[in-house]
């Protein structure tokens, strides 16, 4: 291991990256793989979302219109799965490789390597995932939480591939999550406490541990299922003595954390986002850490609250009501710190901030609607309605993708050397805000009203708010390809940046240039002269 | 950099530790059914006989299911019966291979409400029991069951159901495997 970081400073000290393909084979720069991983996630928003656009033009109209039901479920699978597994993830990862190593002021990441191999077998993972449309019996079909039997008995053949896929995506989660801890743990700038590291890092330290908890379990649920299908045991299936419902426990045991997963570093995003644009420093800042750690470590208690209607024990339903609404509570610290820290402050709505205000606005409706379906009763009337889906793309949509499409543009003049275009950048804001409320925001109705979710055809009475729906979605669609174009105008004709971009920004990666060199921080910065604390 | 390399060994060993984990909530899983009797899981045929017996009268309920397209007959003989708490009972299934190949099947039961579970109390049974058939032929199986006088005095009445499933199928693919 010291033999890759020391050989790594002595080969590529004083040049930049290698030329052509090859820098991205191989590379082992945080940099580049941030970059990658950033790119990636970019064009699987668009594989997903493209498979949005077909859910929401056949929930167009009543009726059956442009797809077979059994696409339609191929569709909401693969959806989910890409959004997930493709998109979120990828992109926090992108997100930790460009600035942890920038943030802690270290030279890189702890094992250049491994990183490099923890990004390229994700490209693979979803070529594997997708090449399944075009074989016999086409793709995976019973939805992103493949429930067995549905996902054993019923499944297509194609469930091996799925299988081996999610089996790759895990392997890369947890090589990426053992690389950022060791990193944070080890390779801090000198006078860089715990509690001095900016909360992004925070968030990230935190984020890192839960994978490693999770995922392994996730691989387990599904090689339990390889075995089942494949070598007759019977861990879900009913007729040898299995029970289905031991899935969704280790399903959701593995889940309710992945939630957190896709959403704790958003939280460190736009505590770096609010502060800059409110020029002052984040309100509460130790309060925020603490709020991270125990929605982390209550994470691990409430898995069931997705398993109400399963049949549980009273001691059961309440049990895990009670410790999910728990949960409220260091949201709302969070909440509550981002709001004072705006309290008061000079604020200026560049694009990031625009994004990072409406995350707190909509990411709260999203958790409110959460504490709804935590209350066990009332949840039997909304399980596996429209409710459902509408709170957790409140929590995914103007969630966790607004706090990236934020980060993006707060950090991208940082990145490329190029500012981007700011009133291009201020009209997808609006655009996607707009939509997304429109896409999102009637699906409360249809959902209390009992439309379910998962079935391509739906009542008549349903279908003002549907049409409304599509039409928003179709909007959001298209305003993402208006955030494409303003990445990629900021790259190759936008104006130079400052090594400081935003007057109010703090933090070690600020002190860089735009862009920063190749290898930066290769002596650690001094903090004890107490310049930077994030 | 050794600091490096312990925090990679501790990180991979919790990596490999939580795998183990799930497959560890298996047993847990039964173990927490048994003890809490959820999910209507039933414990196999232990004990005979009870020395006071109960004076309550119980509804009980037999259902039979076939899974899927399971082709079988299979039913019970009595679809209700009014037993003392206490006392031995007894009841004949039948199951009947309708096709014209030789099948396996085997039957899961499920006791509700879940709470109720473990009162109901199976002497002898076919439970988990892989029952093989020629073509056209028919077995009729007797089960004998107490309900213990502990039962919970708000449980008024059980429902006993009986799931067929088809395992011909995994049966040759074990085999096939091992």
């Amino acid at each position: 291991m010291s033999a890759v970081i020391e050989g790594h400073h002595d080969d590529h000290h004083h040049h930049g990256p290698a030329k052509g393909i090859s820098r991205w084979l191989f590379t082992t720069n945080h940099k580049d793989i941030g970059s990658l991983y950033l790119w990636f996630s970019f064009i699987m928003l668009f594989i997903g979302g493209a498979m949005a656009m077909v859910i929401r033009a056949e929930l167009f109209e009543p009726g059956s219109q442009i797809v077979s039901p059994e696409f339609y479920n191929q569709m909401v699978t693969n959806h989910g799965l890409i959004m997930v597994f493709g998109v979120i993830m990828p992109a926090f990862v992108g997100f930790a490789n460009w600035l942890v190593p920038m943030q802690i002021g270290a030279p890189d990441m702890a094992l250049p390597r491994l990183n490099n191999l923890s990004f390229w077998i994700l490209p693979a993972a979803f070529g594997v995932l997708i090449a399944t449309f075009f074989m016999e019996g086409g793709a995976p079909n019973f939805g992103w939480t493949f429930y067995a039997p549905l996902s054993t008995e019923y499944a297509p053949p194609t469930v091996t591939y799925f299988i081996f896929a999610v089996h790759i995506m895990g392997a890369s989660s947890i090589m990426g999550s053992i690389n950022v801890i060791t990193t944070i743990l080890n390779m801090r700038a000198p006078g860089m406490t715990l509690m001095k590291m900016p909360l992004f890092v925070w968030t990230w330290l935190i984020t890192a541990y839960l994978l490693i908890a999770v995922m392994p379990v996730l691989a387990g649920a599904v090689t339990m299922m390889l075995m089942d299908i494949h070598f007759g045991t019977s861990f879900f299936k009913a007729g040898g003595g299995g029970d289905p419902v031991l899935f969704q426990h280790v399903f959701w045991f593995f889940g309710h954390p992945e939630v957190y997963i896709m959403i704790l570093p958003a939280f460190g995003i736009v505590s770096h986002i609010i502060e800059t644009f409110s020029r002052k420093p984040i309100f509460g800042y130790e309060s925020m850490v603490y709020a991270i750690a125990s929605i982390a470590l209550l994470s691990f208690v409430v898995w069931a609250h997705h398993m109400f209607t399963v049949g549980m024990p009273i001691a059961g339903e309440l049990f895990f009501m009670y410790s999910t609404m728990l949960i409220a509570i260091p949201t709302g610290v969070k909440v509550f710190n981002w709001l004072s820290t705006m309290f008061k402050g000079s604020l200026t709505f560049e694009t990031p901030m625009l994004f990072a205000i409406a995350f707190v606005a909509l990411f709260t409706i999203g958790g409110l609607s959460g504490i709804m379906l935590a209350i066990a009763p009332a949840d039997f009337q909304y399980h596996d309605t429209y409710f459902v889906v509408a709170h957790f793309h409140y929590v995914l949509v103007p969630g966790a993708l607004f706090s990236i499409i934020a980060g993006v543009y707060y950090w991208l003049p940082k990145w490329t050397g190029y500012m981007y275009d700011e009133f291009m950048g201020k009209t997808h804001f609006w655009l996607s805000f707009v939509s997304v409320n429109l896409t999102f925001f009637p699906m409360h109705f249809v959902g209390l009203a009992g439309m379910p979710r998962r079935i391509p055809d739906y009542a008549m009475q349903f279908a003002d708010y549907n049409m409304i729906v599509s039409v928003g979605a179709f909007l959001f669609g298209l305003s993402q390809l208006l955030f494409l174009y303003v990445v990629l105008k900021a790259i190759f004709y936008g104006k130079k940046a400052t090594g400081q971009v935003w007057e109010g920004a703090k933090g070690l990666e600020w002190t860089l240039d735009s862009p920063p060199a190749y290898h930066t921080f290769e002596t650690p910065p001094n903090l004890e002269s107490g310049e930077a604390k994030a | 950099m050794s600091s490096i390399r312990k925090s990679v060994s501790k990180l991979f060993l919790a990596t490999v530790g939580m795998f183990l984990f799930g497959f560890a909530l298996v047993p847990l899983y039964d173990v927490f059914c048994e003890i809490t009797g959820l999910n209507g899981k039933v414990t196999g045929p232990t004990f005979s006989e009870y020395e006071n017996v109960g004076n309550r009268e119980i509804k009980i309920i037999f259902t039979t299911t076939n899974n899927d397209d399971m082709p079988w007959f299979f039913d019970s003989s009595k679809s209700q019966m009014r037993v003392k708490t206490g006392e031995q009972n007894l009841l004949n299934y039948v199951f009947t291979n309708t096709t014209n190949k030789p099948m396996i099947a085997q039957a899961i039961p499920s006791v509700s409400p879940g709470k109720g579970a473990q009162y109901f109390h199976k002497t002898e049974c076919f439970c988990f029991e892989q029952q093989f058939l020629e073509p056209g032929e028919s077995i009729t199986i007797p089960l004998k069951f107490v309900i213990d006088p502990d039962l919970p005095k708000d449980i008024s009445s059980l429902a006993l159901g009986y799931t067929l499933f088809d395992i011909t199928k995994d049966l040759v693919q074990k085999q096939a495997s091992n």
